[in-house]
């Protein structure tokens, strides 16, 4: 009884409320934790799965051989692969198409590849203006392999002694 | 300017000067009112990301300054949205009812020593009136939607509003009973005289009680049941678009501007300075009420939300008992020799 009294009185001080309201008032002035995102990026692994991209040798020779492993293995089915037999005897892609709004970056692609032709680069931030921007075909996954390649490159590299 | 208005509208002149002095009177108080309400919502963005370890919006002008008036522009251009089936003359009626009471109870507001717009000695009286009123606005834009979700919203409103404007009623005696008048500048000159003779200090739990009242009035968290994102989507304005949904906006902000400076002309001292040999002025009732919305602010970013039974159980059952104690009290000790004390 005498502590239902106590408790009662206790709880008009309001001193949870307070406790709560001192909490908030301390993390008013520390310090703040926010990156300001396009002046300032948060450091990425050199295994991060982004933006996808088709890689050449250094002769200039595109590497896919259209195997056709990484169409089996995606889990969203969102790459297509036709193939034909070039002049020089060759197996090679006649279109390679990676839909963008159904890749899940889950990189078995990159993993199930021979070749090491199929990889994902660090690009996170694209965007395409209508719905179709988002189908990437084989020139502009090459467009975007021949662009960053020193960056593929070096991060294949850094990773190859943990494989 | 009388006598430019008599020259050029004759007999009428006089009166037509009077209501252009008037509405001069009423820009005067509502443009700022305008003005702070909009920068009241980058404040609380800002206090409370501060709060959330994050810094709040700062994109838009210097430190996000222009953040607002990016804001009131795009609501402005917004399309608004008549839901099929309800009722349209009370769907644009319902704004309309939420905001005129919120700029109409300005009207008795003083802000310094006979700065008033119009100085009625049952002014407390007035104000509780047009608080009340703000209620129909919120009724009646649950009901005009034809929306499940607005309509319980604004059912728990209605509930809510009705039992703590009783609390609220009972800590505005307590007022009335120390400064013995009904007219706020008289009120506040009670208080004259070093913050030891405002009124919070012999008035105490009543407020702390009208303050706690004053935050479930205006529909804020944690007691804004009404909106409840969580549960019923936005409450009563879910259907509202564009600028009819930013007028209900602009009232619920005015509102907490209002019952801050209530708060503060009557226990805070309004416009007094705390120390006697400090000038009183008008930056003295800004600095107070500018306090208050910081604790408004600072609430939110703190507390849950109550559940609706705890807010009624809060309203009725706790707090109804304390501010009629204390009044009881107060009127006892009032007639003790010890009365000067609550004066």
């Amino acid at each position: 009884m005498i502590k239902k009294i106590k408790q009662f009185l206790l709880s008009l001080m309001l001193l949870e409320l307070l406790k709560g309201m001192l909490l908030t008032a301390r993390y008013f002035f520390a310090r703040k934790i926010t990156v300001q995102y396009p002046e300032e990026k948060t450091p990425q692994s050199n295994r991060f799965r982004g933006l996808l991209a088709l890689r050449r040798y250094a002769n200039g020779e595109e590497r896919c051989i259209a195997c056709k492993l990484c169409e089996a293995v995606c889990p969203a089915m969102a790459i297509t692969i036709e193939s034909e037999e070039r002049e020089d005897k060759t197996r090679r892609t006649t279109r390679y198409d990676i839909d963008l709004t159904k890749c899940i970056f889950c990189g078995f692609c990159e993993e199930s590849c021979p070749v090491d032709a199929i990889v994902e680069t660090r690009i996170f931030d694209y965007h395409g203006e209508s719905r179709g921007d988002l189908i990437y075909t084989k020139e502009m996954l090459l467009a975007v392999g021949d662009k960053h390649e020193k960056q593929i490159a070096e991060d294949r590299a850094q990773d190859e002694r943990y494989r | 300017m009388e006598a430019l208005m008599t020259f050029i509208f004759g007999s009428w002149g006089s009166d037509i000067a009077k209501t252009l002095w008037i509405l001069l009177k009423i820009i005067a108080v509502v443009l700022p009112l305008m003005l702070s309400v909009a920068y009241l919502t980058y404040f609380e963005r800002k206090v409370i990301g501060y709060m959330q370890v994050r810094i709040g919006p700062n994109r838009v002008g210097y430190h996000g300054l222009l953040q607002p008036i990016a804001d009131a522009l795009k609501l402005l251009f917004k399309e608004i949205i008549l839901p099929t089936a309800s009722n349209k003359i009370l769907f644009f009626l319902a704004p309309v009812l939420a905001i005129a009471p919120a700029f109409a109870a300005w009207a008795v507001i003083p802000f310094d020593l006979n700065l008033v717009i119009a100085d009625i000695d049952a002014s407390l009286l007035y104000i509780i009136a047009m608080t009340s009123i703000a209620v129909y606005g919120v009724i009646i834009a649950g009901w005009a939607s034809n929306s499940k979700y607005a309509f319980l919203g604004s059912l728990r409103s209605a509930a809510q509003i009705v039992s703590y404007e009783i609390a609220m009623g009972f800590t505005l005696v307590g007022v009335l009973m120390c400064a013995n008048s009904l007219n706020l500048g008289k009120i506040v000159i009670g208080q004259v005289g070093g913050f030891w003779h405002w009124y919070v200090w012999p008035l105490f739990p009543l407020f702390i009680i009208y303050f706690i009242s004053a935050v479930a009035e205006t529909n804020r968290a944690p007691f804004d049941v009404a909106e409840g994102e969580s549960e019923i989507v936005a409450g009563f304005h879910v259907e509202y678009s564009g600028m009819a949904f930013a007028i209900f906006f602009l009232a619920e902000y005015a509102n907490m501007i209002l019952v801050s400076m209530l708060a503060a002309l009557m226990f805070l001292g309004g416009w007094l300075s705390p120390i006697p040999f400090i000038p009183d002025s008008f930056l003295w009732l800004l600095i107070k009420v500018a306090f208050l919305l910081f604790c408004f602010l600072w609430f939110r970013a703190t507390f849950p939300r109550y559940r609706y039974d705890q807010i009624m159980r809060l309203g009725w059952k706790i707090f109804i008992p304390i501010t009629i104690l204390w009044i009881v009290f107060i009127g006892g000790m009032m007639q003790t020799s010890w009365g000067y004390l609550f004066h």
